[in-house]
């Protein structure tokens, strides 16, 4: 029973954790993208990293306040869907997928490369308390929680964990409520006709090219916003957190929580990292295997389980049975 | 056929036009749509060359000519999905070269699709609301605040109600897009394109694959548009549709305009008959198919019957833009529309 209690405590404590959070916004980001406008991107990560990367070296190469850097995270991410959607999505859907994954890569070396080091700190990236205040230290003195740790029975935080934790879930919450009030409004129903056929939506007059710019940035804010959410809660940013898989752990998310659902990416995010956390633990505890490999298996039993989902439950823990049989 | 032309007074379109010459490229009393040297070639191919088209404004004008005519590409230049590589083209005194597709639905040419486009995951009264232009809780901002766009949503829903009245889909207007029938999909589609409140409605082949019973509802719907004060264009194979809505028809083949004119007149034109079922259709011999080497000799091959001088006319008249034999062409010849005099 011990047991038991203890991997669904290391659970629950991942699922509520500021890793969730990061992978519930940057869901949420790819449910505007991909669930409500049928957009391929497929370097979510790409958005996440500029958007991390806008907030500390703002914040700690350039000493600016955390609120600047959060509005430089922001712009960065505005910028970078600019980017990529003023010559892709004119064209067909794949190439803003091609372009997406290219570009979030080539982000990735530029950042880590030598010549951008006085900027980016290189390989090493950038640690919070470079440079004047640091951007941990404006956060961590916002903290209305003294130091201690804070729970009852198994979950505890620390201080700064459960104010990441507060800050983060009160963000997803707000952002969720925008997405809400987009999706049920006929920006939202534009939006949903260009996943359907966008041939037929700009037959009815509606400036397809706009729509799908402005759902591209606003997922791509939310996707830098989970960057954001990222280099705060580890406190240290580097480039190599910014691999590919990270877009595709975040589809993961959505595709269990249900594409095209205003809680799908939330509760996605919840069950991803409980049963990564918990799966972890329940290895660790049952000695069945070397230290080293439980975290590939992990993952292995994460995709296990998609696949069952996509099996007989394709439409995901919220989605809509009657829309999936339809095709197309 | 005497008698449906007695029984069908003549429409309003058909009036205005009842003086102009039926000759390719004719000036129209009124027109909507002046169509000049429109040029698009794939390739080497020329899909469309249009010299010069007017159609008249509150008229049914239909576009016919054999597959691969360039009826569909036509349709894509004038409603701005595709681009000509030379030509201009008014439309209600909006210069349409090089103007957006988005735009030209909102300047009131409206179009549908040959392949239908219901969106399958939207509901039929999502489907209809979606046509509405000018919808202010369409902008990002201004949708986040419902008080800016409730009361013009209830009164677009108001307006798609009364068209799926009209069409007789109210009953389903919570059933999605894609759990419609294909007939059905063809009606959404065409009530959808009247939510813009278009001046000019073109219609890529509005009956095809639909059932005979809704093609006469659809068919009713086509005719009905005129007094709504709008323009109809549409694409058709079914010659007896065509025969019984058009108040004119043009005719292409190979991207060219061959003919025009009032239905019973095209029909008769010999050119078009050419082009229907190709140059020499006297001469039936390049129909007769040889038989295969040691291959038995078929019953079939020896039946074709005699060519006969008029059999071009049936063919169209049949709908007959299948080059299957001349036999297959020859109907019973009182279920004939008009035009063989």
């Amino acid at each position: 029973m011990d047991v038991l209690i203890t991997i669904l405590a290391d659970g629950v404590n991942s699922a509520i954790g500021p890793t969730a959070v990061v992978f519930a916004l940057a869901a949420i980001g790819l449910n505007v993208h991909y669930g409500y406008t049928g957009l391929l991107n497929f370097g979510q990560v790409g958005f996440m990293l500029v958007g991390a990367y806008g907030l500390a070296i703002t914040v700690s190469i350039w000493e600016q306040p955390l609120w600047v850097g959060v509005i430089a995270g922001i712009l960065a991410s505005t910028l970078l869907a600019l980017l990529l959607g003023l010559p892709t999505l004119r064209l067909r859907a794949d190439y803003l997928a091609i372009s997406t994954i290219a570009a979030a890569e080539i982000l990735r070396f530029v950042f880590r490369s030598s010549p951008a080091t006085p900027f980016t700190g290189g390989p090493f990236g950038i640690p919070s308390q470079v440079g004047g205040s640091g951007y941990t230290q404006t956060w961590n003195a916002l903290n209305p929680f003294p130091q201690g740790r804070y729970g009852i029975g198994w979950l505890t935080f620390s201080h700064t964990r459960l104010w990441a934790t507060i800050v983060g879930w009160s963000i997803v919450l707000l952002v969720v409520l925008v997405v809400w009030l987009l999706m049920r409004s006929p920006w939202g129903r534009v939006l949903k006709s260009i996943r359907e056929d966008e041939d037929a939506a700009r037959a009815l007059g509606k400036n397809v090219f706009a729509y799908k710019m402005q759902a591209l940035i606003l997922g791509g804010v939310l996707g830098g916003m989970a960057g954001m959410m990222l280099a705060i809660s580890q406190a240290a940013i580097a480039p190599d957190q910014f691999l590919p898989q990270l877009t595709f752990f975040a589809y993961t998310v959505l595709i269990m929580g249900g594409a095209a659902t205003i809680w799908g990416p939330v509760v996605g995010s919840l069950l991803f990292w409980f049963l990564i956390a918990s799966v972890e633990r329940a290895l660790i505890i049952s000695d069945v295997m070397p230290s080293g490999t439980i975290g590939p298996t992990r993952l292995a039993f994460v995709g296990i389980l998609l696949v069952l989902l996509m099996a007989f439950r394709p439409q995901g823990l919220l989605g809509n049975k009657r829309e999936m049989v339809l095709d197309g | 056929m005497a008698d449906r032309d007695t029984t069908k007074a003549p429409t309003a379109g058909a009036l205005a036009l009842a003086d102009v010459e039926p000759v390719p490229g004719v000036p129209k009393p009124d027109p909507i749509l002046v169509v000049d040297k429109v040029k698009r070639s794939f390739g080497g191919l020329t899909a469309v060359n249009v010299d010069h088209l007017e159609l008249q404004r509150g008229a049914i004008t239909s576009l016919i000519g054999p597959n691969g005519a360039g009826k569909t590409t036509f349709f894509n230049l004038m409603t701005g999905f595709d681009r000509p590589d030379t030509g201009t083209w008014h439309f209600d005194g909006h210069d349409l070269a090089n103007v957006s597709a988005y735009k030209v639905a909102r300047y009131g040419m409206v179009r549908t699709f040959q392949l239908t486009k219901a969106l399958t995951r939207l509901s039929v009264m999502e489907n209809m609301k979606l046509g509405a232009t000018g919808q202010r809780g369409e902008r990002i901002l201004a949708s986040l605040i419902p008080g800016i766009w409730k009361a013009q949503e209830a009164e677009i829903e108001e307006r798609a109600e009364e068209l799926l009245v009209r069409f007789k889909m109210d009953h389903m207007r919570d059933e999605l897009g894609g759990e419609l029938s294909g007939g059905q999909r063809k009606l959404l589609e065409m009530a959808r394109a009247l939510m813009v409140e278009p001046s000019m409605v073109m219609l890529d082949e509005p009956m095809a694959g639909v059932n005979p019973a809704l093609t006469q509802s659809l068919l009713e719907h086509v005719k009905d548009l005129p007094s709504f004060d709008m323009t109809v264009l549409f694409v058709e194979h079914d010659m007896d549709v065509v025969m019984d809505i058009s108040d004119w028809v043009v005719v292409m083949a190979q991207g060219r305009i061959i003919a025009e004119g009032p239905p019973a007149a095209v029909a008769a034109n010999e050119e078009v008959i050419d082009a229907y079922i190709g140059k020499g259709h006297g001469d039936e011999s390049r129909f007769t198919p040889t038989p295969l080497a040691g291959a038995p000799v078929s019953a079939a091959v020896e039946e074709v019957a005699p060519p006969s001088a008029d059999e071009g006319a049936e063919d169209l008249a049949d709908g007959g833009a299948d080059l299957d034999g001349p036999a297959e062409g020859a109907g019973p010849a009182d279920e004939q529309p008009g035009g063989r005099a």
